[in-house]
């Protein structure tokens, strides 16, 4: 009887041995299957992009990325002023977020009295989790009038009449258009950018800081010959972060940006940008090639924006790595 | 202290330049915060009245509330919450241990990283092909899976990063303890790090309920009280866009209320994942 026991015993725990087994190998392919769909999803995205965008890869070809007109009515589609659009609006916005971010990035690790540092930091990191609707509201309602009665004019008043640069600040005070969206944008990603600078600035060495201001240099000196060379990549980094998401945003840009398909030299007339076109034009385009040719914008945001992203992380990995 | 040699005064001048701008710098970031929020608790609450939560939203010229739009905001965030988090959890449970150091986990984690900020009117766009076209009709459902779409990145990333700040010594010991990996994982692992899971997905939450790009093309909206989900419903940020570009000053007062209760939600959100991940350090 003894050994028949000893069998059952055995038998059970075999059993029970390969029960967890199979719970180990469901649960292994459950986390693959989850790491696999989110491989699948960007693929998704971009195949069912290039297939629904095939209509209007079609008929306008290559020449679909440098031709202005936009008619519907005539299905004749050209993506120039969108690809335009979207480029000068981030453009705007880098070039006033840019400097900003680092100034306040500095101002953290560098001036500001410690107690501060944290709800400053915290109050700039919550502009980031404000949606873009609330940007673009804000920008429509407090922003453009702003612009209309004072900016523009003293724009037109100051620049108009400039030789070389005078073409920028042409045109009517609208309060919408290229500019605004630009500054709308800028507010946007500041606090992105400001994020990422601030942590990789905190990256650099206490040891190295302190020698050099040890060594006499001014705060400027210690930033400008220490701080910025060591997180040279991880600052590139952090710039084409919120360039990635200043070329992808929809709602702060369409409310301000003005949704006209033209180029125009002026930066303070309206125009549009991919997404703008996009989210006011989809729900209502009729017929396959309207369709096609806003999801063909698409494609092109797609490709644009995860080039910047792609090279953005493979810079901030670089310093993560040193 | 004043220097008498030219070059230090240079320098001082130009740190000084350097201060004073890096000062004005913040201080205008700190301004635009406070307009911002200024002007919609100016807006927003001189619009809010219990109609806002009793009402449906109004036909143009007419005086109503956002019930229907407060409704489907929840349940759309709600639903696609929890269809990204448990997957969000285990691809980030996947790529952070079983995939540690392997080349196809650092592929497939950098493929999340640019999804995690891949344009969300892509996202739109994607489901609007997949879910909408063949059904013929915007809804509910489509809208939860695009808000979904646009979480799952964030909550696949703080896992690996929670998880991999949780110390080796536990794994070690509950394996040595005779436990099955899977068992190691949900009862050690993930226990071991879970407020830090949960602040991700509270901050993936705050995310998706503001999101307005996505919805355009899927759960469109709804002028009428609807709880099917097969059907395009209302949701706050479709509504704050479409009142606000109106010509209605009564349509234009909600969009500001929606606005001030969106912002609302979100901020409380983050400053409660804030204190939750504080707590846990």
């Amino acid at each position: 009887m003894a050994t028949t026991d000893i069998g059952v015993a055995e038998q059970a725990s075999r059993r029970q041995t390969r029960r967890l087994k199979r719970q180990d190998r469901a649960f292994y392919w459950l986390a693959w299957g989850s790491a696999a769909l989110v491989v699948a999803l960007l693929l998704g995205i971009l195949l069912s992009l290039l297939w629904e965008s095939l209509p209007s890869i079609s008929t306008f070809g290559l020449p679909f990325l440098w031709h202005e007109r936009w008619s519907p009515a005539k299905h004749i589609f050209g993506a120039a002023a969108p690809i335009y659009g979207t480029l000068m609006t981030s453009l705007i916005a880098m070039v006033i977020a840019v400097p900003t971010s680092f100034g306040i990035a500095m101002f953290l690790t560098e001036i500001c009295p410690k107690p501060l540092r944290r709800p400053i930091g915290t109050a700039i990191e919550l502009l980031a989790g404000i949606p873009s609707i609330i940007y673009g509201l804000w920008g429509f309602f407090v922003l453009a009038p702003i612009m209309q009665h004072h900016v523009q004019p003293f724009l037109l008043n100051t620049f108009g009449d400039l030789p070389v640069i005078g073409f920028l600040f042409s045109g009517a005070p609208y309060g919408i258009g290229m500019l605004t969206a630009g500054l709308v944008l800028s507010i946007m990603i500041l606090p992105f950018i400001t994020s990422v600078t601030r942590d990789v600035f905190e990256t650099v060495p206490v040891m190295l800081r302190e020698s050099a201001y040890g060594m006499g240099m001014t705060t400027w000196e210690v930033v400008r010959r220490i701080i910025i060379p060591y997180t040279r990549l991880g600052l590139v980094g952090g710039v084409m972060l919120g360039l990635g998401r200043a070329l992808g945003e929809t709602m702060a840009v369409t409310f301000v940006i003005g949704n006209s398909h033209r180029i125009a030299a002026s930066l303070l007339a309206p125009g549009t940008t991919i997404s703008a076109s996009i989210a006011n034009e989809f729900a209502e385009a009729d017929g396959k090639l309207y369709t096609s040719a806003l999801v063909e914008l698409g494609l092109i945001l797609f490709v644009i924006s995860f080039t910047v992203l792609a090279l953005a992380k493979w810079l901030i990995g670089r310093t993560e790595s040193y | 202290m004043t220097a008498h040699n030219p070059i230090t005064r240079r320098r001082y001048r130009r740190n000084r330049i350097a201060m004073v701008f890096s000062i004005i710098a913040t201080g205008m970031g700190l301004l635009i915060l406070a307009a911002i929020l200024g002007e919609l608790l100016w807006q927003g609450v001189g619009g809010l009245n219990m109609k806002v939560f009793t009402e449906v939203t109004p036909p143009p010229g007419a005086d109503g509330g956002l019930s229907n739009a407060i409704y489907g905001s929840i349940m759309l965030t709600l639903v696609g919450i929890a269809i990204a988090a448990p997957i969000g959890l285990l691809a980030g449970t996947y790529l952070s241990e079983y995939a540690r150091g392997s080349k196809i986990g650092e592929a497939a984690k950098f493929i999340n990283d640019v999804l995690l900020s891949a344009p969300s009117i892509i996202v739109g766009l994607f489901i609007n092909a997949i879910l909408v076209v063949p059904f013929g009709t915007f809804s509910a459902w489509s809208g939860a899976v695009a808000l979904a779409v646009i979480a799952l990145p964030v909550i696949n990333r703080t896992t690996q990063d929670m998880l991999a700040l949780v110390p080796n010594t536990l794994r070690e010991a509950a394996a040595a303890l005779g436990a099955p990996r899977w068992k190691v994982l949900v009862f050690i692992v993930w226990r071991a790090a879970k407020s830090g899971i949960l602040t991700g997905m509270l901050l993936a939450v705050a995310r998706i309920s503001g999101e307005t790009a996505p919805l355009l093309f899927t759960s469109f909206g709804n002028q009428f009280w609807s709880t099917n989900m097969s059907q395009p419903m209302a949701n706050l940020p479709v509504v704050i866009y479409q009142f606000a570009m109106s010509p209605y000053s009564e349509w234009q007062r909600l969009a500001w209320v929606g606005a001030l209760l969106i912002t609302a939600a979100i901020l409380f959100l983050n400053i409660l994942a804030r204190t939750l991940a504080a707590r846990s350090r």
